[in-house]
């Protein structure tokens, strides 16, 4: 039921622009691949495993073929017809053989012509295609299971963080925070992965601060989280980062391993890990392509503007960024369903009128977006170490979840900014939120914020800023209005930052059975 | 109230009553044995009498209490010593306006990994927006010009980079300490920088887990980070450091 009589034309025109704004940066992520789209390609084409006796650690197979692919044909017609034409003529069973005999140095890597390229086509097509048939039944799988075991019986669902960073003790914290009443688990990535450009292999068990996202440690989290689930009677679902700078690859192992949600931002990776616009771009709309397929539940990063900038003063560039993640999320193929848009409760409690403010932005995205399962994240800039006041804060966020229907409530944590939560801490949280679900899950059937209220007011003032900014973003160019620092502070040019060197403009004759498949689909 | 009281001990609601609060979790079932348990922890931890006010299962497994008493323990404020940082933290807002007033300009950091080292955790920690810790990194202050090179920086081009961008200070991180090499690496630095600028030389500050912040003078360094530095720490020891240089009283 819409409280805030947003003026359709207004809603409209913030769309179109958005969707300007985005136009040519989409054409961009069209006309180039990247280092880690090749390699997400080949991982969908069964490539497995590392390389454990390079001098440089475990180096991931994939990795061998692309570079060695890169230096002796270039990327610019895509990795599978050299990597499958040379696996036929060296006459090799699989992918993983033949990034043995690349390291091995036995390998030629040659774009094929003629029937030499029908036959590469063909080959890679098929092995593509066995790899997207896993990723479908993995989705049919899920909702067997959701079917099966139920969803959750409130909303918004519950989401909890375990970072010990080993796998092992992950597994033990997420059962435990599922039979508290977790919904959802999100594991917390190892600090710095984001600008690893590999996936590391295997079960880990030493991350700092959480835990490396790898294809193992994805399959050892969702066969525990099944475990749980069957005995709690409802489908746990888990998180991890689909974000830095092996987007794409990480997108292919969430779809190969059945993860149900994946935190996946248009422009987090630029702003604030300093990687390259366009790679961050390319590798966006391939990885929001495949966890489409998937029917992974994409969340987006907007809470982090709140964290740099003022929550008041840049309420507006949230809305602006959730404009912009839905136009590049419809555009690469994922329906409304899956866009877990995110905003925060972030507004410095010594504001006057601060939690009437904050319900008004949260209803503004609640009704911008009626379909989108938004992401309702925690306050953390002005947790202060005080538990006690942390606590209350907390209180008042998850009431303003339920107030304006927000569909997936992060567990705000008294200990923020503090230690990494206790368990009794973690108790704490979950008994915050129950007492608020079970005091006043329902009240948004009686809250009626008056027509010339500050909270009706404030949302109208928000999206009109909104509207402004993106007429300025769609003069600029979004690339432009990245370089000049409009979202969270941040300069970034698009010549600059992480990976750029892993950009390649796609030649005529570019070739990639995934992107066919997944564009087809769309 | 006086300044010149010795012992103090906590206060409740009555001077010199002693009482305190506080909670924990034992990994012991929920039950009369539990809250037994609590009570011989909270004496242990001279609180007598306690009282425990509140216990509850978490799981099978553990039991969180709450417990109120009295602990018996005086502060003698004679002997609180506190090791003084020697330079104040600030905020980003009072770095960015103490850099204005005194440099009139920007304050231009350059930092990198140096050797073969291609850990950036640390580096990025500190000078990313992202931050630690809850702290935004240095490239969050308006004030502070961040040059960030990355991994594997040779030393010749960290001189190179300093010189190019009139770097105020360098920041160098280390993690890998395999034979010494956070240290061989760090010298070897600071000599360049000497020999390259002499006393023109930037701010030189090494970071990293495995470093002792005693350890400055070895290594050639004008400030040694180690493990658990936040990005604040390390903008108020630059301002701290600009100020001395320029003989502005802190």
């Amino acid at each position: 039921m819409a409280l805030l009589d947003l003026d359709p034309k207004v809603v409209a025109t913030a769309r179109r622009l958005a969707a300007r704004a985005a136009e040519p940066v989409v054409s961009l992520a069209k006309a180039h691949t990247t280092v880690a789209v090749e390699r997400a390609t080949l991982r969908l084409a069964g490539i497995t495993g590392a390389d454990s006796t390079h001098r440089a650690g475990d180096v991931p197979w994939v990795n061998r073929v692309i570079d060695t692919v890169r230096e002796q044909c270039g990327l610019e017609h895509g990795v599978v017809l050299p990597a499958f034409h040379a696996l036929k003529q060296h006459d090799l069973g699989t992918l993983t053989e033949l990034a043995e005999a690349t390291a091995a140095g036995q390998v030629q890597f040659t774009i094929p012509t003629g029937k030499d390229l029908t036959a590469a086509r063909k080959a890679s097509t098929s092995a593509v295609a066995k790899g997207l048939k896993t990723v479908d039944r993995n989705r049919a799988q899920r909702d067997k299971l959701v079917a099966k075991w139920g969803d959750p019986a409130q909303r918004p669902w519950i989401y909890l963080i375990v970072a010990t960073g080993d796998i092992d003790e992950d597994v033990v914290q997420a059962q435990n925070a599922a039979r508290a009443g977790a919904d959802i688990i999100a594991v917390i990535r190892s600090t710095g992965q984001s600008l690893l450009d590999y996936v590391p292999e295997g079960a880990t068990h030493h991350g700092f601060a959480g835990t490396y996202a790898t294809q193992e440690n994805f399959r050892i989290m969702r066969a525990a989280l099944d475990d749980v689930s069957k005995e709690v009677g409802r489908y746990v679902r888990l998180t991890n980062y689909a974000s830095g700078l092996c987007m794409p690859e990480i997108a292919v192992l969430a779809g190969l391993q059945r993860l149900d949600m994946m935190l996946n931002d248009s422009m987090y990776g630029i702003l604030f890990r300093d990687i390259n616009p366009i790679r961050t771009f390319v590798d966006q709309r391939f990885s929001r392509q495949v966890h489409a397929r998937a029917g992974i539940i994409i969340n987006t990063g907007e809470d982090n503007y709140l964290t740099t900038a003022d929550a008041v003063d840049a309420a507006h560039t949230v809305t602006v960024s959730q404009l912009l993640n839905e136009h590049f999320a419809h555009e690469a193929g994922l329906p409304d369903h899956l866009l877990g848009l995110g905003h925060a409760f972030e507004i410095n409690p010594k504001v006057p009128d601060s939690f009437r403010l904050e319900l008004a932005h949260a209803l503004l995205a609640r009704e911008l977006f009626p379909d989108a399962p938004l992401k309702w994240m925690p306050p953390t800039k002005h947790m202060t170490g005080d538990v006690f006041d942390g606590y209350l804060l907390d209180g008042f966020f998850n009431l303003a979840g339920v107030l304006t229907g927000q569909s997936i409530l992060l567990v705000g944590m008294m200990t923020e900014a503090v230690v990494t939560p206790f368990l009794s801490d973690r108790d704490l949280a979950l008994k915050n939120v129950r007492y608020v679900l079970n005091a006043a899950g329902s009240l948004a059937e009686d809250f009626r914020p008056a027509p010339d209220g500050l909270i009706v007011k404030r949302a109208h003032q928000v999206l009109g800023e909104a509207v402004d900014l993106l007429e300025r973003i769609v003069d600029d160019g979004l690339l432009n209005a990245i370089a000049d620092g409009t979202f969270g502070l941040m300069k970034r040019p698009a010549d600059k930052g992480k990976g750029a060197d892993g950009v390649v403009e796609k030649a005529e004759t570019y070739f990639n059975p995934a992107s066919e498949m997944l564009e087809a689909a769309r | 109230m006086s300044d010149t009281k010795k012992y103090v001990r906590p206060y409740g609601d009555t001077t010199g009553d002693g009482m305190i609060q506080t909670s924990f979790t034992l990994p012991i079932p929920f039950g009369p044995k539990a809250d037994g348990a609590a009570l011989q922890l909270a004496n242990k931890m001279g609180m007598d009498p306690a009282m425990v006010v509140h216990s509850n299962p978490i799981g099978d497994d553990f039991t969180f209490f709450v417990v109120y008493g009295s602990v018996k323990h005086l502060v003698d404020l004679d002997e609180v010593k506190v090791v003084e940082r020697e330079y104040p933290l600030l905020s980003p807002s009072e770095v960015n306006s103490a850099v204005k007033k005194v440099l009139r300009r920007k304050l231009v950091v350059v930092g990198g990994c140096i050797g073969t080292d291609a850990h950036t955790v640390g580096i990025d920690a500190i000078l990313n927006i992202k931050g630690f810790a809850g702290e935004k990194g240095l490239e969050y202050y308006r004030e502070l010009k961040v040059v960030n090179l990355g991994a594997q920086v040779s030393v010749p081009e960290l001189v190179r980079s300093a010189r190019t961008e009139k770097a105020d200070a360098v920041l160098i991180s280390q993690v890998v300490t395999q034979r010494d090499a956070h240290i061989l690496n760090t010298q070897e630095m600071s000599a360049a920088f000497r020999e390259a600028m002499g006393d023109r030389r930037p701010l030189l500050v090494a970071g990293g887990p495995r470093f002792d912040p005693l350890m400055a003078g070895e290594l050639g360094v004008d400030r040694v980070f180690s493990r658990g530095t936040t990005p604040g720490e390390v903008a108020s020891y630059l301002v701290h450091a600009m100020q001395a240089k320029r003989g502005v009283a802190a």
